[in-house]
């Protein structure tokens, strides 16, 4: 089985992100970038089914292919899932803004020349969190989804996902191939080590444009300001429980 | 132009989240109908066509809408499209599952997370974990958005709208229902909760968790929430996390136990009216968005603020 795995680059999750002074958008010149948490967790659950971890049979994988979309440095993203244990890295160079609505287009494209059997892809990245590119791309290609998964069991032609949903867990089946969506407990990504550190270096990644694809990647929206969000002003600092049931009875909520 | 609200219910009953997104929708449109898809759920839609200011609800009943899956409810929507400019999703696990594969189907990029409509194409969503908030304008020709119910009032009960049945499309789907479990729980559902109290990870271990913040819920009639460092350590089940990745409250009054207050947490409970910490570490950031905050240890606090509350008859 061949399993695609999307990855994108995105501000280091340690990091907070500052609005410019002139509102025309968020400032990221000179932070670190990393791949999206809920991407390495992707990355982690194929080279898991490829290896045999994670109640995975081995060899369930036979090749994992990870994909980026986004500029030149998007290469080391992908050198980082290479790391991680992906076979190779395929790169659709595109400067700018790329709209879900876009990659879901690029990945179409890319998956129609790749034919795998199974995409597994973060559920949102944690820059614009618009949690989208999974379920888009799933519509595109006319294939179930299962998003927000916590547990995948493979069978045959099937994978059987548990979702975290409101109020608890769903289970479904869904006929390969399928989009699958990652969410936080699916598993915990390893750190790659500095032999596979090397190792992925060797690992070819080839390079795409969104011309190749046949994908026009012109924004949809308009963003017309960025702002800051209201402040929250802190309040008093109390001394006693019983302080703080008199201020919370002043203030009505009890 | 029209809008088409999606109705977040149980089939048994309709959810408030709904009447909060039918505001938003309402800010957008005069023209305002609702969809309650799902198996048996007249008595939901009967309850959807009591909110003030819908035109109409739509009732789509069949079996294989009975967990609103996102392809049946794809398959749904997108031809209902032709009558409608926008739909709007509540942010919900459903909604944000099913959304963008109908915004696919209509060649449109989603608005996601909108928590501000300043007009019927220019709307407010919050990108980096609610650290920055863009206004964008939307001008395609058919909008799909997730409305983040807790941005807005719920609109009030009182019409009387007509319910008129429409078709589910019959089809084969690659998707199936197994099993579902459910937390059983007698406390208020944590996204629609007047009350909330939430642990970190300072509780250290689940037993802790229950021990410390179940009376204190109980006491107050709150829901229970966590932090994702609670969550991700084991203490909680992840349907409790409060936070970017989680879910977003915004109740009366959010009790942060032991939770130092981490950015992807503040995201998910900042816009509670009044927010209370309790954390011994005087310098946690969680100090600076709480409106009374207690420095102490949780262990001697909890149970003074129990009694506490007890004296002042709760």
């Amino acid at each position: 089985m061949k399993v695609l795995v999307p990855v994108k680059r995105v501000l280091d999750y340690n990091l907070k992100v500052r609005v410019k002074p002139d509102g025309s958008g968020v400032d990221l010149s000179n932070l670190k970038m990393s791949m999206n948490p809920f991407c390495e967790i992707a990355v982690e659950e194929a080279v898991r089914m490829k290896e045999g971890g994670g109640g995975h049979a081995k060899d369930a994988a036979t090749e994992v292919v990870a994909v980026s979309i986004g500029p030149d440095q998007a290469q080391e993203t992908l050198r980082n899932a290479l790391a991680i244990g992906a076979d190779r890295g395929i790169l659709v160079k595109a400067d700018g803004e790329v709209e879900p609505l876009a990659v879901a287009k690029l990945l179409k494209a890319v998956i129609e020349a790749e034919k795998p059997d199974l995409v597994i892809l973060g559920k949102q990245a944690i820059d614009d969190d618009n949690n989208a590119t999974g379920q888009m791309l799933a519509a595109l290609l006319g294939w179930p989804q299962a998003t927000f998964a916590s547990k995948i069991v493979l069978g045959a032609g099937k994978a059987t996902v548990t979702r975290e949903v409101d109020g608890g867990l769903q289970t479904i089946d869904v006929e390969l191939p399928a989009i699958i969506t990652t969410d936080l407990r699916l598993n915990e990504p390893r750190y790659a080590s500095l032999p596979n550190i090397m190792k992925a270096k060797k690992k070819p990644i080839d390079v795409k444009t969104p011309a190749d694809l046949e994908v026009d990647t012109t924004p949809r929206l308009k963003v017309l300001k960025t702002a800051e969000p209201p402040k929250r002003q802190g309040g008093v600092k109390v001394k006693t429980a019983a302080e703080l049931v008199g201020k919370l009875k002043e203030a009505g909520v009890i | 132009m029209a809008v088409l609200v999606i109705a977040e219910h149980d089939n048994a009953s309709l959810k408030d989240a709904t009447n909060k997104v039918v505001t938003a929708a309402k800010a957008m449109s005069g023209d305002v109908d609702v969809l309650v898809a799902g198996s048996n759920a007249g008595a939901a839609a009967a309850e959807a066509a009591k909110i003030e200011g819908v035109r109409k609800v739509l009732h789509a009943d069949a079996a294989a809408l009975a967990k609103q899956m996102a392809e049946p409810l794809e398959a749904l929507i997108t031809p209902l499209m032709s009558n409608y400019d926008a739909v709007l999703f509540p942010a919900s696990t459903t909604g944000k599952n099913a959304a963008p594969r109908v915004a696919a189907k209509l060649d449109t990029m989603q608005v996601t997370g909108v928590i501000g409509v300043e007009g019927p194409d220019t709307f407010v969503r919050p990108i980096y974990a609610g650290n920055a908030l863009i206004t964008v304008k939307d001008e395609q020709p058919k909008k799909v958005l997730t409305v983040q119910p807790t941005a807005f009032k719920a609109a009030a009960t009182g019409g009387s709208a007509a319910v008129e049945t429409v078709a589910t499309p019959g089809g084969a789907y690659k998707s199936a229902f197994v099993s579902e479990e459910m937390a059983k729980s007698d406390r208020p559902e944590l996204t629609g909760a007047k009350r909330v109290v939430s642990g970190g990870r300072a509780l250290g271990s689940s037993e802790e968790f229950n021990k410390v913040l179940e009376p204190l819920a109980d006491k107050l009639g709150a829901a229970v929430g966590a932090s994702r460092a609670a969550v991700d350590a084991g203490y909680a089940p992840n349907d409790y996390q409060v936070g970017q990745t989680g879910k977003v409250v915004a109740p009366e009054l959010y009790v942060a136990v032991g939770i130092s207050g981490a950015i992807q947490h503040l995201a998910g409970m900042k816009d509670s009216k009044v927010i209370v910490a309790i954390n011994k570490d005087e310098e946690a950031p969680i100090f600076q968005v709480a409106d009374y905050g207690l420095v102490a240890d949780y262990k001697t606090a909890v149970p003074e603020l129990m009694d506490e509350l007890s004296k002042a008859g709760l």
